[in-house]
């Protein structure tokens, strides 16, 4: 089993996010995320969906995809060639004592502060996934009082065309 | 400035530009606005007696015209009504449009009396669906619906009218092209692979046609025969398939599949490649994936990519029109036979000796009750080849696709892929006001003529002249070959009590059609053909046959096809050579 990263262009029509979810429930492929928002053509909204599937089962989760109508287009992206992003918010526990450590830890990982309380700071940080699983991995000792997470983000690097050759 | 018409008359007249000259349906409340313009319609209404006769209606007359078939049906139950035919129509590839009522917009999502999220609810049963909120998108609508329909791999598609945009006013502009940026579907093959393609039949020693019913969408019987002809190769007609290629050809090795031939199972068993043309690699054709033509290098030509890897890979894709595919392939493979042409002489050797050795046939019973597979042999000689068959779903459907003789593409209707009990009277009906020129024969079973047979009623109503043979074997006789073979013959509600009740004779009678009742093996073709000469009402013959005939040959569910059975504990005995 392995880890693919697709991305795909589909028309800003009500319903499309059902579709696709619908599509992949029914064939049983196996969504570990889904991030969906709009591009710079307001008509069109692109999800960065990342499965896990085996061998050839990536070519029919691609062309089955394909097959709805509002799909426009659906390319894997290469992990290497592309950029790929999560954005994390964790809430921890701190202490007089543990909150300047806490306070070396964000700036490490070139992670923010984005709220102070008594016994708690909120951290926002945003990286591929290792440097999220690295950050959580570090904080967990202190507590982790909350944590969000957005599904990944992705686009492909340098200037091979995305959406504005639609 | 255009004329200014409510959504409903706009919608109407869609469906008149889409080239609409009949469908079936009836009226309800949010729909209603719609049933006032198709009153004034050219377009033809056939109030049915339930949706889900609308909706196989719509099917049957699809399949034997190859036009887009319609159906109709007000919000929440009428819809829900439409799901199983539409989701029968989308397994098998029947271009359908359903056009449904919906509650007023500011009342969706609100619980609304007759409501029913029929677009959600379609979703995976149909290519696509819409939900028009707005008297404008009307026309588009309509035009993509058709355009979807019936273009790529035909399917089923939904249109969903809320009741304020059919009554709200509007101005009509039929659009000049659907423009669906991400739907085009490609109909030439690449080439590449084509020649690829031919390079494998070629070196073939042992070719078969894998032949399904994407030929039959595709309307390639013509090309087929030149292409099978020129090459030689043995040709097996799929379940969908039947009438794509002649059976009387005597290079067809007949169905394959679970209850296929022996010759036609064991030719795609023992294949050093097959020519794939429209078919699926579904289970019922390949039993256990893994053991299937396991020696067989794969040409798999369809219009759908999808299909292309789904069950087996595929060693050569021919993504394109399954016609222009066999036009493609033609024109190489005269090139390349002109060098040297196959020897598949030792092949023909093989599959005319499985032929020979275990042709279809069947038993007598021993008590001398009518048999099943001996009626519609009879049904099928005596209607011929022009006539249309139309069957429902278990073990009559397997002997009218095995003991009638298919000679034309489009003569043979059945529920395939989703296996929809009670297929056949509506589907006879679509079909008979498709062609109405044709004999129409419904071959159903008394367990699925019982799930639909109100639409009869409107047969009669309708001049829709129909023949239905009920193959009344008081049970449900397929469900009771799996309790005899598999579960040790306890038939837990498999008895339907038929013989008499209902009274298949006084029903028929009820419904304004003519009741004949058949018990033995003397009155069959005096019975049909009394049948064949009614044509002004429809004919229902009661046939009371023997309860425990079986359908043989048979493949159980999930064996490999090497495991075929040719009647109860009774394999083929192979020549060791074969072996």
């Amino acid at each position: 089993m392995a880890t693919h990263t697709l991305s795909v262009l589909v028309e800003n029509s009500p319903g499309v996010l059902a579709r696709i979810a619908a599509l992949f429930s029914r064939r049983g492929y196996n969504i570990e995320s889904l991030a969906v928002g709009p591009t710079e053509d307001s008509n069109i909204s692109r999800m960065t969906i990342v499965i896990t599937v085996e061998g050839h089962a990536l070519q029919q989760v691609i062309a089955q995809t394909n097959k709805l109508i509002n799909v426009l287009s659906i390319t894997e992206l290469d992990p290497i060639a592309s950029v790929q992003r999560e954005l994390l918010l964790v809430k921890v526990n701190t202490s007089p004592e543990t909150r300047s450590q806490v306070l070396e830890t964000v700036q490490l990982f070139r992670a923010k502060v984005v709220d102070v309380a008594q016994d708690a700071v909120t951290i926002e940080a945003t990286g591929n996934s290792e440097k999220i699983h690295a950050l959580l991995r570090v904080l967990e000792p202190y507590g982790i009082k909350e944590l969000v997470q957005s599904g990944l983000v992705a686009m492909e690097r340098g200037l091979k065309p995305g959406t504005s050759s639609l | 400035m255009s004329e200014q018409i409510t959504g409903a008359q706009s919608l109407v007249k869609a469906l008149e530009h889409a080239g609409v000259d009949v469908m079936f349906g009836i009226p309800g409340g949010a729909i209603l606005p719609a049933y006032d313009p198709i009153f004034d319609s050219t377009i033809r209404h056939i109030l049915v007696r339930h949706e889900q006769g609308a909706g196989h209606a719509a099917t049957g007359y699809a399949q034997v015209t190859g036009r887009v078939g319609v159906c109709i049906a007000t919000s929440g139950p009428g819809a829900t009504n439409l799901v199983t035919a539409l989701a029968d129509a989308q397994m098998d590839s029947v271009p359908i449009v359903a056009i449904t009522g919906q509650v007023s917009s500011s009342a969706i999502g609100t619980d609304a009396f007759q409501e029913a999220d029929i677009r959600g609810i379609t979703m995976p049963v149909t290519k696509h669906n819409f939900l028009i909120t707005n008297p404008d998108d009307i026309p588009n609508a309509v035009a993509a619906a058709f355009h979807i329909a019936s273009t790529g791999r035909p399917g089923a598609v939904l249109v969903d009218i809320s009741k304020d945009a059919l009554q709200k006013m509007t101005t009509f502009h039929w659009p000049s092209e659907v423009i669906l940026p991400g739907y085009s579907p490609i109909l030439n093959p690449a080439n590449s692979e084509v020649v690829a393609a031919v390079n494998l039949i070629a070196e073939a020693k042992q070719p078969v046609f894998y032949v399904g019913g994407g030929l039959i969408k595709s309307d390639a019987s013509k090309e087929l025969l030149k292409l099978a002809e020129f090459t030689g190769a043995p040709v097996v007609t799929t379940l969908m398939a039947r009438g794509a290629f002649p059976d009387s050809h005597k290079q067809h090795l007949g169905m394959p599949g679970m209850h296929g031939t022996v010759a036609a199972v064991t030719a795609l068993q023992k294949a050093d490649l097959l020519i794939t043309l429209g078919a699926r690699f579904d289970d019922r054709v390949t039993g256990q994936v893994s053991s299937f033509a396991p020696n067989a290098k794969i040409i798999h030509a369809d219009i759908d990519p999808a299909e292309i890897g789904k069950v087996r890979q595929a060693d050569v894709a021919l993504i394109g029109d399954l016609k222009n595919t066999i036009n493609a392939l033609q024109i190489e493979v005269e090139k390349a036979f002109k060098k040297a042409k196959p020897d598949i002489a030792d092949w023909w050797k093989q599959c005319n000796g499985w032929l020979n050795k275990f042709p279809l046939g069947y038993d007598q019973p021993s008590d001398g009750s009518l048999s099943p597979q001996y009626v519609i042999e009879r049904i099928g000689k005596i209607a011929g080849p022009e006539a249309i068959y139309v069957a429902g779903v278990g073990q009559h459907q397997m002997w009218a696709s095995q003991f009638v003789s298919y000679e034309n593409p489009r003569t043979w209707l059945n529920s395939g892929g989703l296996g929809t009990m009670g297929y056949a009277v509506p589907a006879a009906m679509g079909a008979k006001v498709g062609l109405p020129g044709a004999t129409v024969w419904a071959i159903d079973g008394d367990g699925c003529f019982q799930m639909t047979n109100q639409e009869l009623v409107t047969c009669a109503l309708n001049n829709i002249p129909i023949k239905v043979a009920i193959i009344n074997n008081e049970s449900l006789g397929m469900v009771r070959q799996w309790q005899t073979l598999f579960y040790n013959s306890r038939f837990s509600n498999t008895d339907l009590h038929s013989h008499r009740v209902p009274d298949f004779k006084m029903l028929a009678e009820a419904m304004g059609c003519v009741g004949l009742r058949c018990e033995t093996k003397e009155d069959v073709d005096r019975v049909i053909q009394e049948a064949m000469a009614i044509n002004d009402r429809p004919v229902v013959i009661d046939f009371n046959v023997h309860r425990d005939a079986m359908v043989w040959p048979m493949v159980a569910a999930g064996a490999s096809n090497d495991d075929i059975v040719v009647a109860k504990s009774m394999a083929p005995i192979w020549d060791s050579q074969e072996l």
